[in-house]
């Protein structure tokens, strides 16, 4: 009888050993995925902070706000560059959301287009804002997946994930300034009516 | 910058479907912007393919999400979905319906890397938990972004699956749909467009609906186009319902955009299963004015009925009366034409590929390529094998995956 019973503790302690190895494995991949995604928002709000610098600085936006986007812009690129807690960057970055969004209305956008060189500017400005949006969207996603995964028991009770920090997702308000949104919106033809 | 992009269908690329030709028109447009596009999908006959287009392997015919679709998964195909992995070299892979038990699900497991999906159809919870949610949760984990292509999609995710996505809608070429300047007239019809058994389609709401429609109209044409045997139908008909039938049985994509050209008022009766509707926008593309049931999917892309004209779901009264009321009243209709066709601009793919492209660019970092997944391997072959769809093999069946 005692033999029966070491076979199926010894099934039982391969069964779970593989679980474990496949969920550990699973954790890894995620941690993997919140570092990549990690750094392509780094990467998208470094590129709108330095375009919105840009767009300060070339002498196409009106003199005061010009430099309330500078400062905005130059306070999150400041932020970003590893000394500046993560909280603090999020809030220079919310405080850039909220300068592009009050500075750039729809008559600015129409002056700055007119202007040679403008219209990229906005454009790129736009394709960075929204793309920040993706990125935090996609990061906190796998942040949520990971810390679901992370609080089941087993993956506890058995340290599985190791020793890497909880992961954290990222809160910032990075809304589209909704006079750039629009920039998006395009013109369409008048419909042909046949009948 | 120009990409190297991979996509995946699910469903036989030989059958005229949804998220098929979402996937060919998304794979034309982005080609179109010079990025190198290759689709892996399950083919049946692969002497015509061009060369964009990978083999992963003979469809089989199986019941899955409340049809019969054409899937392929096996050994075999996964063996050619790793290899279409390994040698793409792709920058970013896109799978289509990531859960389908076919190419999709098969490509979650194989590969790494900067993935991204796209859900076309909602699923209820009970389907969602029977597809497996160990088999969900860990093909999920390794999507970097994920689109929805309508709010309904994108709740089937969030509530049932767990997970975010962006709301995407799916493109239409509107410019293979718009009818020519010169003013065309239009034949005084409805016009039907799917399959003809399946109840989701909504036919027999329209065919109660006659008879009260042809009492007001009595000369009035209906063209039926969609596979399925009519026989059974007619023969239960009154005979001058029957009269002002005409079943064109299946038809191809060109004939159906003159189809829509051609009618007066396209009806899509459809009593649910649609997550989208995108024949709703094509037909607003073609100029032709859109009677349709109120389903959230319809009600979205009709703009609450300021697009087209809707009715109560399932209600044939309703029908008839929406279906007159835009025949007798030429301003209400040409005004629901005029609208129709702003909104499905909105539509168009040109518009769309913007915003898919901007998730391919926020899901990578530079230089990031997508690779094999020697840990899946194991697992990959022996949900090929068990087969947690259990189906048999049916051929000659058609596919009937949404419309």
């Amino acid at each position: 009888m005692s033999w029966w019973w070491l076979v199926l503790l010894v099934v039982l302690i391969g069964l779970i050993g593989l679980y474990l190895s496949m969920t550990a494995g699973r954790l890894d991949a995620l941690h993997k995925r919140i570092d990549t995604s990690t750094l392509s928002l780094d990467a998208q709000l470094l590129r709108r902070s330095s375009v919105a610098l840009e767009l300060a600085t070339s002498g196409l936006l009106d003199p005061a706000g010009a430099i309330v986007v500078a400062e905005a812009a130059h306070a999150a690129r400041t932020a970003a560059d590893g000394h500046a807690s993560a909280i603090d960057r999020a809030e220079a970055e919310t405080q850039l959301t909220l300068a592009l969004e009050a500075t750039l209305d729809e008559e600015e956008i129409a002056e700055v287009r007119q202007a040679p060189g403008g219209a990229e500017l906005i454009d790129e400005l736009a394709a960075s804002a929204q793309r920040v949006q993706l990125s935090r969207r996609f990061l906190n996603d796998a942040v949520r997946a990971c810390t679901q995964l992370r609080s089941q028991r087993m993956v506890r009770t058995f340290r599985l994930a190791g020793t890497s920090p909880w992961p954290k997702s990222v809160e910032l308000d990075d809304s589209v300034p909704s006079a750039l949104a629009e920039v998006k919106a395009r013109p369409s033809a008048p419909a042909q009516d046949a009948t | 910058m120009n990409m190297r992009i991979g996509l995946v269908c699910p469903y036989a690329w030989d059958v005229p479907g949804g998220v098929r030709s979402h996937v060919s028109d998304l794979a034309l447009t982005l080609r179109s912007r010079g990025h190198h596009v290759n689709v892996l999908a399950p083919v049946e006959e692969d002497d015509s393919l061009p060369e964009w287009i990978t083999d992963g392997g003979r469809p089989v015919a199986v019941p899955y999400n409340g049809s019969v679709a054409r899937l392929s998964f096996g050994v075999k195909a996964t063996r050619r979905v790793r290899a279409w992995i390994r040698e793409g070299d792709f920058d970013v892979v896109h799978i289509h319906e990531p859960l389908a038990p076919s190419l999709s699900l098969l490509t979650c497991w194989s590969a790494r890397g900067p993935l991204v999906a796209t859900w076309h159809s909602s699923h209820d919870r009970s389907r969602v938990l029977t597809a497996g949610y160990y088999i969900a949760q860990t093909a999920m984990e390794k999507l970097r972004g994920s689109i929805a292509v309508s709010q309904e999609a994108r709740r089937t995710l969030t509530g049932h699956v767990g997970g975010d996505a962006v709301l995407i809608p799916n493109g239409v070429r509107v410019k293979d749909f718009t009818p020519e300047v010169h003013d065309r007239q239009r034949r005084r019809e409805l016009l039907f467009l799917g399959r003809i058994e399946e109840p989701r389609k909504g036919l027999s709401v329209l065919l109660e609906a006659m008879p009260a429609i042809l009492d007001q109209v009595p000369d009035l044409k209906v063209v039926v186009a969609g596979p399925g045997d009519s026989g059974d139908i007619r023969e239960d008909l009154p005979d001058r319902v029957d009269r002002a039938l005409t079943f064109y049985g299946a038809v191809s994509d060109e004939r159906k955009q003159e189809l829509l050209r051609e009618a007066q008022v396209y009806v899509a009766p459809h009593t649910g299963g649609e997550s989208f509707g995108i024949v709703l926008v094509e037909s607003m593309a073609a100029g032709a004015c859109v009677v349709a049931s109120d389903i959230p999917a319809f009600r979205t892309v009709l703009e609450d009925g300021k697009a087209g004209r809707l009715f109560p779901t399932k209600d044939p009264a309703a029908l008839a009366d929406a279906v007159l009321s835009v025949l007798a009243d030429d301003a209400a209709r040409r005004a629901l034409v005029t609208r129709g066709y702003t909104r499905a601009s909105q539509y168009d793919w040109d518009t769309v590929v913007d915003d898919v492209l901007a998730v391919y660019e926020s899901v990578r970092v530079p230089g990031e390529k997508v690779s094999e997944d020697l840990r899946g391997q194991a697992l990959g072959r022996f949900a090929a094998r068990t087969g947690f769809i259990r189906g048999r093999r049916q051929s000659g069946d058609n596919n009937a995956e949404g419309d």
